[in-house]
């Protein structure tokens, strides 16, 4: 957990993995409840106290760990509020999570192996929500990965089932099959074409829904979008996947033809535009949050359509975490200014963008951990 | 600066509008932010909880009031009204008690009203019976409508006995 506070970067960032010109990364989320006990927003302080204790020791058990490793059960009121949003911006954790920071706070956990590809949020809407995020599109590994976990907690844990409408979940739209899959997809050529919202409108015909960079609720930053299944019930797991994932294959082609026409009748419009993104990542001494956000997508499309030497995908992703508020406020370990926080975020964005831009671009840890001298104590 | 909307009277509002993840941002007049504003309230902000409490028919709390609070679930007392207003169930068992207006619900959510999905280990073997108790069903109306009434009555005693079993 410290290594994941710590560093902006995550395994779901990987280059090294399918369709990353596109998909960002893949998801696969199971809400699971515990038979017995009311969903958690009913909780009493002691019940959740024991949901909790029974994740706690689902997840050291025996089985579990040999497949897992060494994963650790950390609670929400453990963590500093910084800390906590840092969760959020590395998607580990929903927005949601967070908020009703009254007593049933206590009883939220995270448990979450070494290599961050598998998180379980505990005592969220539901009792659990076992989460596999993988980079690039992995649909079927992803999900293969929760269904594991699912399997081996259920060695422990009694979960909620019922015959007819399959996994019991607090809120009616997660029952039955309780899977989740997600892809966040960076679409910044259908963007620039006004097409998007075409495409996208299409997608939600074939029921799936789009959403902003955090899921539900949240806007479109970054030219970065996530569709997901709305459907949970009635449909096999394989079926729900293969949709999306199918769904997802024509989102990419779309995207890489649209990407293609821009450099076709536009080369010196895009090539001029991208090129004055990675101009200002690297020499600007102010950056908005908007700003850097839209500038990395920018960076981002040039150097997956082949027309700049910048940053690897990965550096960009890890650039879009570091530019977040709470990452900042780590950083520095005090409380700033916004003119602060935009000079701040200008440094950490350009020591990290010139340290791969022309170097050694398999060199992942650039100078950027401690450089300022201000991580936090 | 001038309204943009009128383009008579003085601009005073800083007026965004997100429609489809498409941001329009003017500058209005008062008059013309509160109509625009009007068009777009709906009443209760919109989010996924309400239009499910909305979905769950003539229930929907604000109808209602009186003749939700009746109905609670017995395992852990939630009434209908709360879950009008949060869109969220109580406990497992609330599936059960709401039943059939959960079911027209799921139906409008899911498009169907029956797990074909994963089932745990332990449930596995009920869940199998209940899976041959509905295709021999399907099996025995078939009979029916072909008139093989010998093979009919065979399942429906086929039917009985995993039934007993069941229970």
């Amino acid at each position: 957990m410290k290594n994941t506070l710590q560093s902006p970067y995550s395994q779901w960032m990987d280059d090294d993995a399918p369709e990353t010109d596109v998909v960002i990364s893949s998801r696969a989320r199971l809400a699971r409840s515990l038979a017995g006990y009311p969903f958690p927003h009913r909780l009493s302080p002691e019940q959740a106290e024991q949901v909790i204790q029974a994740a706690g020791l689902a997840v050291r058990h025996a089985e579990f760990r040999a497949r897992f490793g060494d994963v650790e059960l950390t609670r929400m009121t453990e963590l500093s509020p910084v800390d906590r949003w840092i969760l959020v911006e590395k998607h580990l954790v929903s927005p949601g999570f967070l908020k009703n920071t009254g007593k049933s706070f206590e009883c939220k956990g995270l448990v979450l192996t070494p290599d961050e590809r598998l998180s379980i949020m505990v005592n969220e809407e539901d009792h659990l929500r076992v989460q596999c995020l993988l980079p690039g599109l992995q649909l079927e590994a992803a999900a293969g990965t929760a269904d594991e976990a699912d399997s081996l907690l259920e060695k422990t844990l009694d979960f909620a089932f019922s015959d007819r409408i399959g996994y019991l979940t607090a809120c009616p739209t997660n029952v039955g099959t309780g899977l989740r899959t997600s892809v966040m997809v960076h679409l910044p050529a259908l963007v620039l074409l006004g097409q998007v919202k075409e495409a996208l409108t299409t997608v939600s015909r074939l029921g799936l829904t789009v959403r902003g960079l955090f899921g539900e609720g949240t806007d479109v930053v970054g030219n970065l979008f996530q569709v997901s299944n709305q459907v949970t019930l009635g449909h096999r797991e394989f079926e729900i996947i293969d949709n999306l994932a199918s769904v997802t294959r024509q989102v990419i082609e779309q995207e890489r033809s649209a990407r293609q026409q821009l450099v076709r009748q536009m080369p010196v419009v895009l090539r001029d535009r991208v090129g004055r993104a990675l101009g200002i990542l690297k020499h600007a001494h102010t950056l908005g949050m908007e700003e850097a956000m839209r500038l990395i997508s920018d960076v981002r499309l040039g150097v997956t359509a082949g027309l700049l030497k910048g940053p690897p995908s990965r550096v960009l992703l890890e650039l879009m975490v570091i530019t977040r508020p709470s990452y900042l406020v780590k950083t520095s370990g005090r409380e700033l200014s916004p003119p602060e926080w935009d000079e701040l975020r200008a440094t950490l964005v350009r020591n990290l963008v010139n340290a791969h831009s022309g170097g050694d671009p398999e060199k992942r840890d650039g100078p950027e951990e401690g450089e300022e001298g201000g991580e936090s104590p | 600066m001038i309204c943009e909307r009128c383009k008579q009277q003085p601009a005073s509002v800083h007026y965004t509008e997100v429609i489809n993840n498409q941001k329009r941002q003017m500058y209005l007049c008062p008059g013309c932010a509160e109509e625009a504003q009007r068009a777009f309230d709906l009443g209760a902000p919109l989010n996924l909880h309400n239009l499910l409490a909305g979905l769950m028919g003539p229930g929907a709390a604000k109808e209602l009031p009186e003749k939700e609070t009746e109905f609670r679930c017995e395992t852990c007392g939630l009434a209908g009204a709360a879950f009008g207003q949060s869109g969220l169930l109580g406990c497992g068992g609330c599936y059960q008690y709401f039943g059939e207006r959960l079911e027209a619900l799921l139906k409008r959510i899911h498009g169907s009203t029956r797990h074909t999905g994963k089932v745990p280990q332990r449930s596995r073997n009920k869940y199998l019976l209940i899976q041959e108790v509905d295709r021999l069903r399907a099996q025995m109306r078939e009979a029916v409508e072909n008139e093989e009434f010998e093979r009919a009555a065979a399942l429906r005693d086929a039917i009985r006995d995993l039934q007993q079993r069941l229970a």
